[in-house]
């Protein structure tokens, strides 16, 4: 049973002689077979987390490792990998959707397959992220596909290293609303499949619909973090509570005023 | 290549591109540098049944002189081409990809190649090669001349691509993919600038004929060897507009001018291809009759 | 007599193989200070409506028919110095990235008398431009301020002042907060409702966001493919929908509704 431990990671960098805190020691564990979220505004420091975490940006202090029966060791990319905000621009426009699956496979897993081996490993790949039947797909340049199936193509992708972790960042903020349920069923599935993810978002929704722990965070510092459940529907800190009020309703409770935050403009 | 010949400024660039590439081959191997430096007929004849081109101040076969000389001026300007691409592509995407320091070392490099005052150096260092050594011919020397001085243009631009092309996701995922530096900019880089590469190809060639011709029209190649340029010294060595000899130098230009202006409209093909925008205008006004608006610009969204 | 009457509005982008139509044949109308949401997802010529109608479409978009008019008045068939005149004095539209609609080089002070120099020939004065910002609670002094100076949620609330100034009678806005986070979103949208109690404008609000429109609009058009799917008032919308893409969007905001209790989404 493999742990993916952030131990007080921190981003600061200086702007003209004034130091900025991006994320302020920020600490949590993600086990196998669940969804933690972590909830903040643009500027807060969650994808700088994320970021930490698979090696994109150095932290300033503490570390990312995986805890396992052998003890400590940390992060590779067999290990975490990431799917990014963007379908359109995290896939290369002049490969194939096998050459982006493929390329993982050779390079990053233990004994890489090959020929009849590599192309079933391909479409099985493909079967898990609902892109069926695989040949359809396999010989595809990204801007013949959808905002969804571009996306589940980078999850794939994502898998194809075969990792305990994934890091999850906004992947479906840019996809159209009717599509975005299917595409959060699917981390739910992978969650089944004993995978842990980490779920950086700014849409409360979609951590209500899969996420099993929260951790919510205001300009790089953790406010409140817990069940999903209870943070929801029984946020304590202010800031959590703005959050929630302010998700938008159909009855347009969002829209009155708030005793707890008034309505001081920024 | 499909998407070249289907536009019809890529098409016609392509055939006199390809016109005169042919005529090189052609020249270089059915005549000899006998048959375009000896003197073989009277001086300064008209163009006659003998000598179609007619023939030099020194007797010269024009028409052989063209063909023959067609030859260096047309392949080195390609080599010239390719050489100066390719130094702008190691030092400008380099200087992209990677940033920070290597950005601001390799920068500095290229911001003093872009200062040094292009002909001046190059008439410097053609004289000083041609006195230097005799083992590097006239051409050659001209040529690595220009590939020296020509590349930091280039380099600039690829650079800002590079960098751009540099932040986006992709390349980010393929170094979670395990992919390396190298491969990252051989593999996935390179092949999304494959258009901007083409075009500094063509450029680069632009610029080597005008300035190789222009460098030899000067007297700085060797005055020996038979190439547009040198037809075009002699030429003006022999007071041809004087004289009104005029099929001594009308048949090089035309040469030269056809194989710039096929490698123009190659550019601006390459242009219209990666920047659909321009072609539509014209299939705009063709299919719907209204003057498109002067600021065109592919706005569609990208999902 | 309506505000806007957009009668079989057809609009076509130019391609390489062929047209392709963006809005085919779509009629709606506007009332006079009503609220009008427009909802649909990419592709579906929500935007494209907007332009059209401001008349601010790029080539390679044309419109190939329909007829839309404004206080009874064609405005298909004007021309340009009547659209410019229509245009910031009758309607104006706020853009979903006020990053595309902001100068990045002109001061805020200077966006404004800019359009103020095109619109009414003279710069604003201090006083107008005072009371022009606080219809969106900014401060004055951010009026020397560059747009990369404020943050998103100001800028946008710039690109909403800048459409009020001269007090149309028509605001349209394309997915002004839809990169702006919740939080920002409720203050924008609160500013938004109370002034249009002081104001008394129009609205046609375009966004992906069912939510939003169902909790603040008079009457929600639902948009596919270029064509109308459902014209309805919101309460009509959520529980009698007649068309199936209605039904799919709001089951994708079923689901996830702060609201409603505990979903089964979850350990699927």
């Amino acid at each position: 049973m493999k742990t993916l431990v952030l131990d007080g990671l921190r981003k600061t960098f200086s702007v003209s002689s004034k130091t900025v805190v991006a994320v302020d020691t920020f600490s949590m564990e993600l086990s196998q077979g669940e969804i933690v979220a972590i909830v903040g505004e643009s500027g807060s420091g969650k994808s700088t987390v994320a970021r930490m975490v698979l090696g994109l940006e150095s932290p300033t202090a503490g570390q990312a490792f995986i805890r396992d029966e052998q003890g400590h060791r940390p992060c590779a990319l067999r290990d975490v990998q990431m799917v990014f905000q963007d379908p359109f621009a995290s896939l290369n426009p002049v490969h194939r959707v096998q050459t982006h699956l493929t390329r993982p496979m050779k390079k990053l897993r233990l004994n890489p397959p090959k020929g009849e081996a590599l192309h079933r490993d391909v479409e099985a790949l493909l079967r898990r992220v609902e892109l069926s039947p695989s040949d359809e797909y396999i010989d595809r340049f990204p801007d013949s596909l959808s905002g969804g199936q571009r996306q589940r193509v980078a999850i794939a992708r994502a898998l194809a290293a075969q990792p305990t972790f994934l890091v999850a960042d906004e992947p479906t903020s840019m996809l159209d609303v009717s599509i975005r349920r299917d595409v959060l069923r699917l981390f739910s599935r992978l969650r089944a499949d004993n995978l842990g993810i980490l779920l950086i978002t700014h849409d409360l929704k979609s951590v209500e619909a899969i996420a099993d722990r929260v951790f919510v965070l205001k300009e790089g510092l953790c406010v409140e973090s817990g069940q999903t459940e209870q943070i929801l529907t029984d946020p304590r800190h202010p800031y959590t509570q703005l959050l929630c009020n302010s998700v938008p309703d159909p009855e347009g409770a969002f829209l009155r005023d708030d005793p707890v935050t008034g309505d001081a403009p920024r | 290549m499909n998407a070249l010949w289907a536009n019809r400024k890529a098409r016609v660039g392509l055939i006199l591109v390809g016109s005169m590439l042919t005529m090189a081959i052609f020249g270089w191997c059915t005549l000899s540098a006998a048959d375009a430096s000896n003197t073989v007929g009277p001086i300064l004849g008209p163009p006659n049944s003998d000598f179609w081109f007619g023939t030099t101040m020194e007797g010269k076969d024009v028409w052989a002189q063209t063909w023959y000389g067609a030859a260096p001026t047309i392949f080195l300007s390609i080599c010239i081409g390719l050489g100066v691409t390719l130094l702008s592509v190691l030092f400008g995407v380099t200087a992209g990809f990677y940033g920070g320091r290597v950005d601001r070392a390799l920068n500095v490099i290229i911001n003093i190649f872009l200062l040094i005052p292009g002909l001046p150096l190059m008439i410097v260092l053609a004289a000083l090669i041609q006195q230097g050594t005799s083992v590097i011919s006239g051409p050659v020397a001209i040529a690595l001349v220009l590939i020296f001085t020509g590349w930091p243009w280039g380099a600039r631009v690829l650079r800002s691509q590079a960098m751009t092309l540099a932040q986006r996701p992709f390349i980010e995922a393929a170094r979670l993919s395990g992919d390396g530096p190298f491969t990252i900019i051989f593999f996935h880089l390179l092949p999304n600038m494959a258009s901007l590469l083409g075009t500094s190809i063509i450029g680069a060639t632009t610029y080597a004929v005008g300035a190789q011709v222009g460098l030899e029209f000067l007297g700085f190649g060797d005055p020996g060897a038979v190439t547009w340029g040198t037809n075009l010294y002699w030429a003006t060595q022999n007071q041809a507009l004087l004289t009104g000899a005029w099929w001594t130098f009308l048949p090089t230009g035309l040469g030269i001018a056809l194989f710039g202006f096929g490698l123009v409209l190659m550019s601006f093909a390459l242009d219209e291809i990666t920047n659909p925008s321009l072609a539509m205008r014209r299939v705009f006004r063709q299919r719907t009759q209204r003057t498109p608006d002067l600021d065109t610009v592919v706005m569609e969204s990208q999902r | 007599m309506s505000l806007l009457d957009v009668r079989s509005l057809t609009v076509e982008y130019c391609g390489a193989l062929g047209n392709r139509v963006a809005v085919d044949g779509m009629s709606f109308q506007i009332g006079k200070g009503e609220f009008i949401g427009l909802a649909g997802e990419s592709g579906s010529g929500k935007s494209t409506v907007a332009k059209a109608v401001m008349r601010i479409l790029q080539t390679p978009g044309f419109i190939s028919g329909g007829e839309v008019y404004f206080e009874g008045v064609d405005i298909l068939k004007m021309s340009s110095e009547e659209l410019r005149e229509l245009r910031w004095r009758d309607m104006a539209m706020v853009f979903q990235s006020a990053l595309d609609s902001l100068n990045p080089v002109l001061s805020i002070r200077s966006q404004f008398q800019d359009m103020a120099q095109a619109k009414l020939g003279r710069p604003m004065t201090d006083s107008e431009l005072v009371e022009v910002l606080d219809f969106v609670q900014l401060e004055p002094r951010l009026l020397d301020s560059y747009p990369h100076q404020l943050s998103g949620g100001m800028r946008q609330r710039v690109g909403i002042a800048l459409a009020l100034s001269l007090k149309p009678k028509l605001l349209i806005l394309d997915e002004p907060t839809t990169a702006l986070d919740v939080v920002v979103q409720r203050h924008i949208l609160r500013g938004l409702i109370r002034l249009r109690k002081q104001l008394g404008f129009a609205v046609l609000f375009i966004t992906h966001d069912l939510p939003v429109l169902l909790a603040m609009s008079d009457r929600v058009i639902v948009m596919k493919d270029g064509q109308v799917c459902d014209d309805l008032s919101p309460a009509e919308l959520r529980h009698h929908p007649t068309h199936p893409y209605t039904r799919t969007l709001l089951d994708s905001m079923a689901l996830l509704v702060a609201d409603d209790s505990r979903t089964s989404g979850r350990g699927d």
